[in-house]
């Protein structure tokens, strides 16, 4: 196996097995994320058609927020104790750092997830129209858009004044049209109006673009002095 | 000979924005549909391209702070994006100014409209960045960011085409011929904004380059202070 991949499965199980035993990020976000869901549920109480047409946007708006939570963790843990000079220091290479910090916030955000589409599922009535394995697809690939944009922002925004504030600020613009994708792709899917594919493909699109120009920059961001 | 050149220009631009404000508001024809409310367009048009050309220099120049680390090329890639991001601001402004009597709504999800105002946004978080960085390091911040924001635009174009094209939407005005007074009062007042944005970054490059020699030379002095005192 390569260094790089070995380096990203060491760093990557080192995140697992802390978020394992102290369940901060993960508790943080469900409990958030449910807080949304219930707020929101408050404010539109929507019949069944309406909710077919809104949830792809409140879903995904809650988990953005929620997400938002996670990323600005993820990088707070390395400052303690100078772990990120070692790392600088070090000759292992800094996209093993970044990989296995984007890997790990997109399990986590995953876990999510999977913990509250059901709940939308209860509050919301919900049942997909469309191709309900399609969600699947489009939760991947928007959730990894989310999240390789989240941790390279949270990697900038380390270096800023008050940083909890700063992550959405850089990522939210940018994100825009990986959001729009996503949430237009779930309501395609859950009203059975249209294709998802177009929305499938720009999400492709957008996160190729956005992992190669990460994985490229990454080295000079981990290491501005 | 710069210093002696720029009241000079200055003069030279007061009198182009002048000239085609007056264009503007009396020399061009009265538009057959809409009326006076298109004179609007004089500004509204020639703002975006000034605006556009600013950010793409502004990537430029962020491309080339990448590669050799010039501080010249970061404090252009700052002026140009403080100074895209007021012409785009006036470009968000006079758009609803014009489109509320015109098509009847302040805004839609309109191609355009949307992706300036995403353009916008990301211009605005690049500042923002600009502002909350600490010193050392906002250079090269600020340059990977708007290397991400160029990334994204072709991105946010093809998405919110799609988007715009499952929602009902007023008819642009589209198509048809201009007239060619018209076209000729636009472009005068793009030449005019022109020489504005660039006389404004260029006074604002020599604020921005002479306020940064006085930092160094406080924190030289502030580090030589410390080192003398027992």
């Amino acid at each position: 196996m390569s260094a790089l991949a070995t380096l990203t499965r060491a760093s990557l199980s080192k995140d697992l097995r802390l978020e394992w035993r102290s369940k901060d990020a993960i508790n943080s976000m469900l409990f958030f994320a449910l807080l949304v869901v219930v707020i929101f549920s408050f404010s539109f109480d929507p019949t069944a058609e309406e909710s077919r047409r809104i949830a792809g946007g409140l879903v995904w708006v809650a988990f953005l927020f929620a997400a938002v939570v996670a990323l600005n963790q993820t990088w707070a843990r390395e400052l303690r104790n100078q772990v990120l000079d070692a790392y600088r220091v070090s000759p292992a290479p800094a996209n093993a750092l970044f990989l296995a910090k984007a890997l790990g916030n997109f399990i986590f955000v995953i876990v999510l997830e999977a913990f509250m589409t059901p709940l939308f599922i209860v509050f919301y009535n919900l049942r997909a129209l469309g191709a309900a394995y399609q969600l699947l697809i489009v939760s991947a690939l928007g959730t990894w858009a989310l999240v390789v944009n989240g941790t390279f922002f949270a990697a900038m925004s380390l270096r800023t004044r008050s940083r909890e504030i700063m992550l959405p600020l850089l990522l939210f613009p940018i994100s825009i049209p990986a959001l729009l994708a996503t949430v237009e792709g779930t309501t395609a899917i859950l009203t059975g109006d249209y294709s998802p594919k177009f929305w499938i493909v720009l999400l492709a699109a957008y996160n190729v673009v956005f992992t190669t120009a990460c994985l490229l920059l990454f080295d000079k961001v981990l290491n501005a002095e | 000979m710069l210093r002696r050149a720029f009241p000079i220009l200055g003069v030279l631009t007061a009198a182009l924005l002048s000239y085609g404000l007056y264009e503007a508001l009396i020399g061009a024809p009265i538009e057959q549909s809409m009326g006076e409310v298109q004179r609007i367009f004089y500004y509204h048009a020639p703002s975006a391209w000034t605006a556009f050309l600013l950010f793409t220099v502004n990537f430029v120049a962020s491309v080339v702070y990448l590669i050799r680390r010039s501080i010249k090329a970061d404090i252009l890639a700052l002026v140009t994006a403080e100074v895209g991001v007021v012409f785009c601001t006036v470009v968000l402004v006079t758009g609803p100014l014009w489109a509320r009597p015109v098509w009847g709504i302040w805004w839609t999800w309109d191609i355009r409209l949307t992706s300036t105002l995403v353009l916008w946004l990301i211009y605005v978080s690049y500042l923002m960045l600009r502002r909350f960085s600490s010193s050392g390091q906002t250079p090269l911040m600020a340059a990977v960011l708007a290397v991400f924001g160029a990334l994204d635009v072709p991105l946010v174009y093809f998405s919110i085409w799609f988007f715009r094209t499952q929602h009902p939407q007023p008819v642009i005005g589209g198509g048809g011929s201009i007239d060619p007074k018209m076209l000729q009062v636009a472009l005068i007042n793009w030449a005019a904004f022109l020489c504005f944005a660039g006389l404004v970054c260029w006074s604002r490059y020599r604020l921005e380059l002479l306020q940064r020699e006085v930092e160094e030379t406080e924190a030289l002095e502030a580090l030589l202070d410390s080192g003398g005192a027992p």
